[in-house]
């Protein structure tokens, strides 16, 4: 479904992005990519989002080089992806339900589609209440729904998801791991880029760690983090769970 | 279905930023307003000018007790000079006739006509007024007997000549450079409000808008804010008009109330500006915040 082959991605400041990346991802799968700030985790989602183009190698989506698509063409391109910010991306100035219609509206879609659309997406999302309240009305985690009801309205083959709990308190990012879960199983492959140690050690999904630009771990049902454990660690985790080190 | 879209779109983009729209809206009034009194004071200061380069003629006087056959053999002479375009022959009674009319105290008491006959020379062209008195008067001496003096007008034609082209001159330069400001006045105004939507738009080419389906609500913005200070300004400068303007021109007749626009006309000009600079300016000054 999503293809890196051997990307390398400069910005004109000279800082380096991605290094000579590969990684393959199938249709339908879950797959954390971690790495601390800087390792290049946002530059794959840029580069997927086609707001960047890479420097070298390629990168295929659904079979489709990015290379080959041009500026004109990026729209429709992004119309079959989905993708969750952080910072949610909502348009400030318009209710929850417009905000969920602009999406389809973009496509051209009929007023008569929207309607039909709009409140079924809404209810799965558990917003069903909150269709006329402007985001600045709403908490951290139903705006986050909001934004996942947009990215999912087209039914997108792909999910992309950067920092989806990054603002949102370990409860709520729950709320709004099971949503994305829910999308998952129904058959869109999920990239969450993601800071949550927790949340990836509970999942234990496919986990790709980058750092420095390059892909360092790839591996099925991965931590968030793997590394040699200290023997000061591994004693204390041996004497008392509660006072594990977390990492 | 996509124009009532677009139009909603921006509609509700009125609405949610009504302080940078009244901004771009009173600078497209004033813009409108300043452009309105400036077009007529152009048309009449040039008119003016054109109606006083109009007037520059030579005055041919002739000696007293001329038989009418001098007359018109003088008359024949003047129309076939070089540059010459009109020949007026002003008689004795009628030259009396008009200067009483104009200054009835003084011609009161006058009991005997002292003007003479004369002609008026029109030259095809004010600047040749010079050649056509020349042509007159050979050293010193006018060219028929039957001339007394050709009046030589040549002072007052050049200083007219010269403040007529200084006054075009100055007039083209300051429409010129209000242009310019009206235009930038605008276009600043316009990129302030935009900026405050950059982020806007960078979301809705987040998820997938094309460039024109996000600039169309904004151009038509600008259409409507356009239109609407077009239509405010053209009615007070309508209201500034019969209050102001035409009261005055009854009371004075200047200068024989010299051809300005018509105020239809000059209203469908200023609303086609009003509209089309605020429209291409909010167009283009999107230009920039697409490029996500």
């Amino acid at each position: 479904m999503i293809e890196f082959r051997e990307v390398c991605k400069s910005y004109e400041s000279g800082d380096i992005g991605l290094d000579g990346a590969s990684f393959e991802i199938e249709r339908g799968e879950w797959v954390f990519i971690v790495g601390t700030t800087g390792s290049g985790k946002s530059t794959i989602m840029r580069l997927l989002i086609k707001e960047l183009d890479a420097t070298s190698g390629a990168i295929v989506v659904a079979g489709r080089n990015l290379a080959d698509i041009d500026r004109k063409k990026v729209p429709s391109y992004r119309r079959n992806l989905g993708v969750v910010f952080q910072d949610f991306k909502l348009l400030p100035n318009r209710t929850v339900y417009d905000n969920v219609a602009y999406a389809l509206q973009v496509t051209g879609a009929g007023r008569k589609q929207i309607r039909q659309t709009v409140p079924d997406i809404l209810r799965l999302t558990g917003l069903s209440t909150k269709l006329h309240n402007y985001p600045d009305q709403l908490s951290g985690g139903e705006q986050q729904r909001v934004s996942i009801a947009r990215a999912f309205i087209n039914h997108p083959a792909v999910l992309l998801a950067d920092e989806p709990t990054g603002n949102l308190d370990p409860e709520t990012s729950i709320g709004i791991m099971q949503l994305l879960y829910r999308i998952n199983r129904a058959g869109t492959t999920v990239l969450v880029a993601t800071h949550d140690s927790t949340m990836v050690d509970k999942m234990r999904r496919r986990v790709i760690e980058v750092r420095g630009g390059r892909v360092i771990r790839d591996e099925n049902d991965g931590m968030y983090s793997q590394r040699e454990q200290s023997t000061d660690e591994f004693t204390a985790m041996l004497r008392d769970d509660s006072t594990r080190i977390s990492w | 279905m996509r124009i009532g879209f677009f139009l909603r779109e921006s509609l509700r983009a009125l609405r949610r930023n009504a302080v940078p729209s009244f901004a771009a809206l009173a600078t497209v009034l004033v813009t409108v307003l300043v452009l309105g009194v400036f077009i007529p004071v152009v048309q009449v200061t040039t008119g003016a000018a054109n109606d006083v380069r109009k007037r520059v003629i030579v005055g041919v006087y002739l000696k007293s007790g001329v038989t009418p056959a001098q007359i018109a053999q003088v008359g024949g002479v003047l129309r076939r000079t070089d540059h010459v375009k009109a020949v007026q022959f002003v008689s004795k009674a009628s030259a009396f006739a008009q200067q009483k009319k104009a200054d009835p105290a003084a011609y009161a008491i006058v009991d005997t006509n002292p003007l003479p006959d004369s002609y008026r020379v029109t030259p095809d062209n004010p600047s040749n007024v010079n050649l056509v008195s020349a042509a007159l008067v050979k050293n010193g001496k006018p060219i028929n007997p039957a001339i007394d003096t050709v009046n030589n007008r040549r002072d007052d034609a050049q200083k007219i000549l010269s403040a007529t082209s200084l006054v075009k001159a100055t007039m083209g330069i300051l429409a010129v450079l209000l242009v310019i400001a009206s235009i930038l006045l605008i276009s600043n105004t316009i990129r302030l409000s935009l900026f405050a939507r950059r982020r806007e738009v960078e979301v809705m080419k987040l998820v997938g808008a094309t460039d024109w389906f996000i600039r169309w609500p904004f151009v038509l913005e600008g259409i409507l804010l356009g239109a609407i200070g077009g239509v405010l300004a053209i009615a007070m400068l309508l209201i500034a008009k019969f209050a102001v303007v035409d009261s005055i021109v009854s009371e004075f007749s200047v200068i024989g109330r010299p051809n300005t626009i018509d105020f239809p006309l000059l209203a469908v000009v200023l609303m086609c500006c009003a509209v089309a600079v605020s429209a291409a300016g909010s167009g283009l000054s999107l230009r920039r915040f697409l490029r996500v």
